[in-house]
């Protein structure tokens, strides 16, 4: 019965007339369902096949308002089948149904094309939000923490809800834009009777694309986007990875023009922000 | 006094399910309910707003939990690390007891996140009630089991499906979550008795009733939960308490959720028959 239930509905919704062998489907359904006198064996398993990927389909769309936005109606349509009949379901709960997108936008780009890129930037960003909304928040480590231990041998953790971003398209501009249109779009639908013109709004822009360094984490549980400069980036990067405090923070200013005491003065001011922020945590033990 | 030995949280009144486009209502306006089923898996994460709003719900209510991917129907054994979450979860909400369903829903490690029926034989009681004793002695509180809305029936199944339920009941020693809305939708579905369904459960192990909405299509019905409960679910539901006694109730609402007090008022509703049956006791 699974097996049926997770093969794709056809362009109509409805349950495919043959079984993989090529039998007729209503003879497969009829072996190990009883029709009653209103429905086929046939029809009731397509109750439940048509029910599981109107469920699965319905959360993808929920998740992904972006990458929609990104490729437009049909064509997020086709990609959300394609890509749940390759990675269906491995967990208890919906909220990881996309944990497998980057991966299959990675290995086929046929489905995204000609965005390809920013699909997979958009993909990414919105996994990372649902990341940031229920991951792990561990212990944070305080300033004192840091003060206290010589940068040459610190080693640090970053929180688990915290995705840093490398994008190719600012996303998350992108992404802002799409909700206040919608906002403004349910707000015009309620007052349709009073103005109905409103409800014309304009249509979003695509990003150009443009080089940016996104932070997407969570703070007093409500969830944020923040910018980060390449070097921050490569800083918090290189710490994640397991690097030293010091190290991190060399790399990352080894080709800048700025002077020692601006660069102290900054990684202070960014250290400063990001212990504030919650996001350094102990790091985890190597095996 | 429990009206029967899987009960004995009577008083436990009537509940609704805690859903999201409630939160902001129920913590600042903090209304009186007798109690809120919370769908298990989705506090079962690492952090976030979902753990900081149950939190705050506990500081003021009395919480159930409810699943919908124990699967107990299912061939494979529980998945350990699902088990781990789901304790760590009845530590943290202090559930008198918890329910899921009597179905099976994932193969191989794929999930349908359905409540798909089994076929009723002997062989599948055995391993299911197997199961739920497992579950609950590693979770270590009573376990209820509830019975699904269904829209097909197996060759294979060697009795009705309330002797299935009972049979697994009896060998599993667990309580019921008696569903009244999901055996009106089956008893539709499938043609027989509602009545025959409720008069044939063991009474004494219902420990929890649920009552919803459905929809009526040409050829079926389905289980919505997105429609006031409709008069045939009520007249059984009067009938379930006469014969279980006096059960905690819920009311399921999961589409097209209106506003609390909508809700909360259909839940309430139960009450008219739990009176009815308190005044039919004292007359008698």
């Amino acid at each position: 019965m699974s097996s049926a239930l997770f093969r794709p509905l056809t362009a109509g919704s409805g349950m495919q007339k043959r079984w993989m062998d090529g039998r007729k489907m209503s003879e497969v359904a009829a072996q190990f369902i009883k029709p009653n006198d209103r429905l086929t064996s046939f029809e009731r398993l397509e109750i439940y096949n048509r029910q599981y990927w109107f469920r699965i389909l319905d959360c993808f769309y929920d998740d992904y308002p972006g990458l929609r936005a990104v490729l437009g109606g049909r064509k997020f349509e086709k990609l959300a089948k394609a890509y749940l009949a390759q990675f269906p379901s491995a967990s208890f709960t919906l909220r990881n149904l996309g944990g497998r997108l980057e991966k299959f936008l990675r290995e086929d780009s046929s489905w995204t094309a000609p965005r390809s890129e920013l699909a997979l930037d958009m993909a990414r960003f919105e996994w990372a939000q649902i990341v940031a909304f229920d991951g792990a928040a561990l212990p944070p480590v305080t300033p004192d923490d840091l003060l206290d231990s010589p940068p040459g041998k610190l080693r640090l953790g970053l929180q688990p809800h915290l995705t840093l971003l490398a994008l190719d398209f600012p996303v998350d501009d992108f992404s802002i834009a799409i909700k206040k249109r919608d906002a403004l779009r349910a707000e015009a639908s309620n007052a349709m009777d009073a103005a109905p013109k409103a409800a014309r709004l304009k249509k979003v822009s695509l990003p150009k694309r443009e080089k940016v360094f996104v932070a997407v984490h969570r703070c007093d549980n409500t969830l944020y986007y923040k910018r980060l400069a390449a070097e921050a980036f490569e800083i918090l990067t290189a710490i994640r990875a397991g690097k030293t405090v010091r190290r991190a923070c060399e790399n990352a200013f080894r080709s800048s023009r700025k002077t020692a005491p601006e660069i102290g003065a900054q990684i202070q001011d960014w250290f400063q922000n990001w212990s504030s922020l919650g996001w350094f945590c102990k790091p985890r033990k190597r095996p | 006094m429990p009206a029967n030995a899987f009960n004995n949280y009577t008083d436990y009144g009537i509940g609704i399910g805690l859903r999201v486009p409630h939160y902001r209502h129920i913590l600042e306006k903090k209304p009186v309910v007798d109690w809120f089923e919370i769908i298990s898996e989705n506090f079962m994460c690492d952090g976030g707003r979902p753990l900081e709003v149950l939190d705050q719900i506990l500081e003021q209510y009395r919480v159930v939990q409810h699943g919908v991917s124990m699967y107990f129907g299912n061939a494979d054994k529980p998945d350990r690390e699902h088990l781990k979450r789901l304790k760590a979860l009845v530590k943290r909400t202090q559930t008198p007891w918890l329910s899921d369903h009597l179905c099976w829903g994932s193969v191989d490690g794929r999930y349908t996140h359905d409540l798909l029926p089994m076929p009723y034989t002997f062989a599948a009681a055995k391993v299911t009630a197997e199961k739920i004793r497992l579950v609950r002695d590693f979770v270590e509180v009573p376990v209820c089991v509830e019975n699904v809305s269904s829209y097909a029936e197996f060759h294979a199944s060697e009795m009705t499906e309330w002797e299935f339920l009972s049979e697994v009941a009896e060998l599993a020693d667990c309580g019921i979550l008696l569903d009244v809305n999901n055996i009106y939708v089956s008893s539709k579905n499938h043609g027989f008795d509602p009545y025959d369904y409720l008069n044939n459960v063991p009474h004494h192990r219902v420990g929890q009733i649920h009552i919803a909405g459905h929809s009526k299509f040409k050829k079926y019905i389905l289980d919505t939960h997105d429609h006031p409960v409709l008069d045939p679910v009520w007249k059984m539901y009067a009938h379930a308490i006469k014969l279980c006694g006096k059960t905690a109730t819920l009311l399921e609402w999961d589409d097209r959720i209106p506003s609390f007090d909508e809700v909360h008022n259909e839940a309430l509703k139960a009450n008219k028959f739990v009176h009815e049956l308190e005044t039919a006791k004292v007359s008698a």
